[in-house]
C-alpha cells in the first residue's frame, strides 16, 4: 500500500525529481516513514520507496541491473558491495566525501567502514551495523561457578564443560546452528585466517589458522557441548533458552528485541550479551563486520539528489530515529552516546564487539563461498566426515569457484574486477 | 517423378499456412534451446554481464563441475525421489478417484468432480503457503489432529526426513484432479457392451477391472504417465515457497538448484548445463515409458 501511495504522489508532480529508493524488509518499511522530512527539506524532490523482501533482494537487485531498471539509491548488504563493484554498477563516493560536511570515515566503526572500500575507493556509506556475539544465561553461568562471561577460548570451553557437568543431561551449554556460516567464519577470523589468500585467488582452508578454527568449531559438537541441530530444527529457541535447554547462543543484535518481546518480564534479568571470546583473550575476540550500506547507482539520472538522500539518512539524528524505529544498531559512533543506547546493557557488548570487527573476504564470490563453509562443516558435524577430508574438499571446491577470478585477475591485458 | 502444377501450388499454400506456427516455434522454442546449449558451454556469469569479452568457451567444463558438485547429486537424488514416488501416487490417486466417480452408485458426481479438480486451477504459490500453515508444528491443523490422537507433533517441513514426503503430498493433492478428468474421459469411452459381455461371462468386480477396464485405459495411462512424470521432474514452486530447498538440502530439486545457480549466484553457464541434464533425464524417462507401451501392444 505504501508503494501505491508513493507512486501516486510521484505522478502528481510531473516536473519534480523522483528518486527511487529500494529498502529491504523492515528497513524498507521504516524508510518510507523517514522520507517526508527529507522531502520537506528538498522541495521538488520526491522519494519513491520500494520495499523488497530480504529473501528475494539479491536476485531482484541483480536482475534489475541487467534489465536497466536499477533504483537511484539502494540499501545493500555490505558483503554484496564487491559484487556490484565488479559489475561497475556503483558510484564511487571519494570526491563527494571530500566536500560533504555530513559523512566522514572517522565517524564510523573502522571495521564496518572497511567493508565498503575496494581498491582504496569508497562505494557505500554504512547505514546500520550487524555482528554476532554471545547471548548467555547469567544464572546458569553463575551456578557453574563463573561470575563473568569467558573472554578466551580455553576459559570458554572450561565454562561450557562446567555447565555440562552441572545441568540436565538433556540440556546443552551452547547452541550453535549447524547451518549458519557465521560461527565457523568468526572462529577463522579470530585465529587469524584470511580465509582466502593471494588477493582472493585461492582458499586458505588448508592453512594452520583455519584448521585450528575448524577443529575448535567441531569440538563444540564432538564434546556434546552443542546439539547437532540447524536453525529451523529448534521449535522455539526463545522458549528453549528460557527453560535452560541452552545456556549460550551465538547470534545477532535483532535478538535483543526478540528476547525482550518473547520472554516474560521476570526472565529479563537472567540473560545478557557478551563479546566473542578470542583464542588468546578479549583482544583477539573479533567478529563479523556485517550490516547494510547505502549505495548510489551509476545509472541514476539524479546523482546529486541521490547523494543528498544518502547524506540525510547518515545524519546522527536520523541514525538515532532509524534505531528507534527498527532496533537496527546505528553505524555512526556519536549515535551510541545517546542515553537510549548508552544505558542499554545488552547493547554495550555490541558496542565493544563492533570495535573489533573484521570484513569477510571482499570478493564477489563470497556469498557462495560462505554457503560452502557451513556445508562442509555440517558434513563433518552431522555426516561424520573427518575434518581433514572436509577441509581438503572445501579448499578444492572453493578453488574451483575462484578459477574464474584468477583468470580475470591474471590476464596480462586488462585490469580485472571491473 | 514430376509434380503436377496444382500440387506445387498446394505445397506453397501449405508452407504459408504453416509459417506463423513455424516462426513462433523457432523464435520461442528452438532459438532459446540452441542459445541455452551454447550458454552451457561457456562460463557466462556475473563478470560477463555488460563485459562480453569476459566470456570464455569452456566446452564440457560446466558438466564436469556438476559431476563433482555434491549439491548437484543431492538435487538429482531428490528429484528422482520426488518423481518416482510422487508421479505414480498422483496417477494411482487419480485412477481411484476416476473409478469411484464413474461408478453408477456415486451421488453428486458434478460436485466431487469440481472439488477434486479445484486444486489444479488454484494458484500454486497460494496453496503452497496455505499448506505451509497446515504443516506448522505449533499452529498447524495436521499436528493438532495428530496431537489429539496422542501422537507427538512432527515438524513436517523442518525435519530432513519428513520434508520431502510433505511436499509430495502437496504435489499429489494438486495434480491428481487433472489426471482424474482424463481418466474419466477414458472410462466413458469404454463401450457399455464390453462391460455387459464381461458381466454375462460371470466376471466379478475385480476381474472386470483387471481384464476389461484397465486394458482399455492403457492409452490414457501412457498419456497421463508421461505428462505427470514430466511435470514432477520439473518441480520448483513447492520447495521454493515451502522450504527453500532445505532442511539440509533435502528438498532441493534440480530446477530449484538451477534457479539458485542462475539467479542467486548468476552463474548462467552452469545453470544452463543443469537444464540440459534435466532435459536428457526427462527425455530418457519419456522414451522408456513409450517403449513399454509399444511392447505391451
Amino acid at each position: 500500500m505504501l508503494i501505491t501511495l508513493a507512486s501516486c504522489r510521484a505522478q502528481a508532480t510531473p516536473d519534480g525529481v523522483v528518486i527511487d529508493f529500494w529498502g529491504m524488509g523492515r528497513e524498507g518499511e521504516v524508510a518510507q516513514q523517514m522520507m517526508p522530512e527529507f522531502e520537506a527539506e528538498h522541495p521538488g524532490v520526491h522519494v519513491h520507496v520500494q520495499q523488497i523482501p530480504w529473501t528475494a533482494a539479491h536476485e531482484k537487485l541483480l536482475t534489475a541491473y541487467v534489465g536497466h531498471a536499477s533504483p537511484d539509491v539502494a540499501q545493500l548488504g555490505n558483503t554484496w558491495v564487491p559484487e556490484y563493484v565488479a559489475l561497475g554498477a556503483l558510484v564511487p563516493f571519494d570526491s563527494l566525501l571530500k566536500i560533504t560536511p555530513t559523512v566522514s570515515a572517522t565517524d564510523y566503526f573502522p571495521g564496518i567502514w572497511a567493508t565498503n572500500v575496494l581498491s582504496d575507493t569508497v562505494y557505500g556509506i554504512p547505514w546500520y551495523v550487524d555482528t554476532r556475539l554471545i547471548f548467555y544465561r547469567k544464572d546458569i553461568l553463575a551456578r557453574a561457578g563463573f561470575d563473568s562471561p569467558p573472554t578466551s577460548w580455553p576459559q570458554w570451553m572450561a565454562a561450557l564443560r562446567a555447565i555440562k557437568a552441572r545441568e540436565d543431561p538433556g540440556a546443552y551449554p551452547i547452541y550453535i546452528p549447524t547451518n549458519e556460516w557465521p560461527p565457523p567464519t568468526i572462529f577463522a577470523l579470530e585465529s587469524g585466517s584470511p580465509i582466502l589468500r593471494d588477493g582472493g585467488r585461492y582458499g586458505a582452508f588448508d592453512d594452520p589458522p583455519f584448521k585450528k578454527a575448524f577443529q575448535f568449531y567441531l569440538d563444540f559438537f564432538r564434546g556434546g557441548l552443542a546439539p547437532r541441530l540447524g536453525i529451523n530444527e529448534v521449535g522455539n529457541i526463545y522458549q528453549e533458552f528460557e527453560r535452560g535447554t541452552y545456556a549460550m547462543w551465538i547470534t545477532g543484535p535483532w535478538n535483543i528485541g526478540e528476547f525482550r518481546r518473547r520472554t516474560p518480564p521476570d526472565f529479563q534479568s537472567k540473560w545478557a550479551t557478551a563479546p566473542m571470546p578470542g583464542p588468546d583473550g578479549a583482544a583477539s575476540g573479533v567478529s563479523l563486520a556485517g550490516g547494510s550500506s547505502l549505495v548510489v547507482y551509476r545509472a541514476s539520472r539524479h546523482p546529486r539528489e541521490a547523494w543528498q538522500l544518502v547524506e540525510f539518512l547518515s545524519r546522527p539524528e536520523q541514525q538515532l530515529k532509524f534505531y528507534h524505529l527498527t532496533g537496527d544498531l546505528p553505524a555512526r559512533l556519536e549515535t551510541w552516546r545517546d542515553t537510549s543506547l548508552a544505558n542499554d546493557p545488552a547493547a554495550r557488548a555490541f558496542e565493544e564487539q563492533l570495535g573489533r570487527v573484521v570484513p569477510t573476504p571482499q570478493v564477489p564470490e563470497w556469498e557462495l563461498i560462505a554457503t560452502r563453509i557451513f556445508d562442509y562443516g555440517e558434513q563433518s558435524i552431522r555426516g561424520g566426515m573427518p575434518a581433514d577430508t572436509a577441509l581438503a574438499r572445501l579448499e578444492n571446491e572453493v578453488n574451483r569457484i575462484l578459477e574464474r577470478r584468477r583468470w580475470l585477475l591474471d590476464r596480462p591485458t586488462r585490469k580485472a574486477g571491473r | 517423378m514430376s509434380r503436377a502444377p496444382g500440387e506445387r501450388g498446394e505445397a506453397r499454400a501449405a508452407w504459408v499456412f504453416l509459417a506463423p506456427a513455424l516462426i513462433l516455434i523457432t523464435a520461442f522454442f528452438f532459438l532459446p534451446v540452441v542459445t541455452g546449449l551454447a550458454l552451457s558451454l561457456t562460463d557466462f556469469d556475473l563478470y560477463a554481464i555488460g563485459h562480453p569479452e569476459n566470456v570464455r568457451l569452456v566446452g564440457g567444463a560446466n558438466y564436469r563441475a556438476l559431476a563433482q558438485a555434491p549439491m548437484f547429486w543431492s538435487a538429482l537424488k531428490n528429484t528422482l525421489y520426488f518423481a518416482f514416488v510422487g508421479a505414480p501416487l498422483s496417477v494411482l490417486t487419480a485412477l481411484a478417484a476416476a473409478l469411484l466417480l464413474n461408478s453408477r452408485l456415486t451421488r453428486w458426481k458434478g460436485f466431487f468432480r469440481t472439488a477434486y479438480f479445484a486444486p489444479f486451477v488454484t494458484t500454486l504459490v497460494a496453496v503452497a503457503i496455505v499448506w505451509k500453515y497446515l504443516y506448522h508444528p505449533r499452529f498447524g491443523l495436521l499436528d493438532a489432529a495428530l496431537g489429539s490422537a496422542g501422537i507427538r507433533p512432527v515438524d513436517w517441513l523442518g525435519d530432513p526426513r519428513w520434508a520431502m514426503p510433505a511436499i509430495i503430498v502437496v504435489a499429489v493433492w494438486r495434480s491428481f484432479g487433472y489426471n482424474m478428468l482424463i481418466f474419466l474421459a477414458g472410462l466413458q469411452r469404454i463401450p457399455a457392451e464390453m462391460r455387459e459381455a464381461a458381466d454375462l461371462d460371470g466376471a466379478g468386480h475385480w476381474s472386470r477391472l483387471w481384464h476389461v477396464t484397465l486394458p482399455q485405459l492403457a492409452p490414457t495411462f501412457v498419456f497421463v504417465g508421461v505428462i505427470t512424470a514430466i511435470g514432477f521432474f520439473q518441480v520448483f514452486a513447492e520447495p521454493y515457497v515451502m522450504t527453500g530447498g532445505g532442511p539440509l538440502n533435502s528438498t532441493l530439486s534440480m530446477v530449484l538448484y538451477m534457479y539458485q545457480e542462475g539467479f542467486r549466484w548468476w552463474r548462467l553457464g552452469s545453470a544452463a548445463s543443469i537444464a540440459f541434464v534435466l532435459f536428457a533425464l526427462v527425455l530418457a524417462v519419456t522414451m522408456i515409458q513409450l517403449a513399454w507401451r509399444r511392447e505391451e501392444t
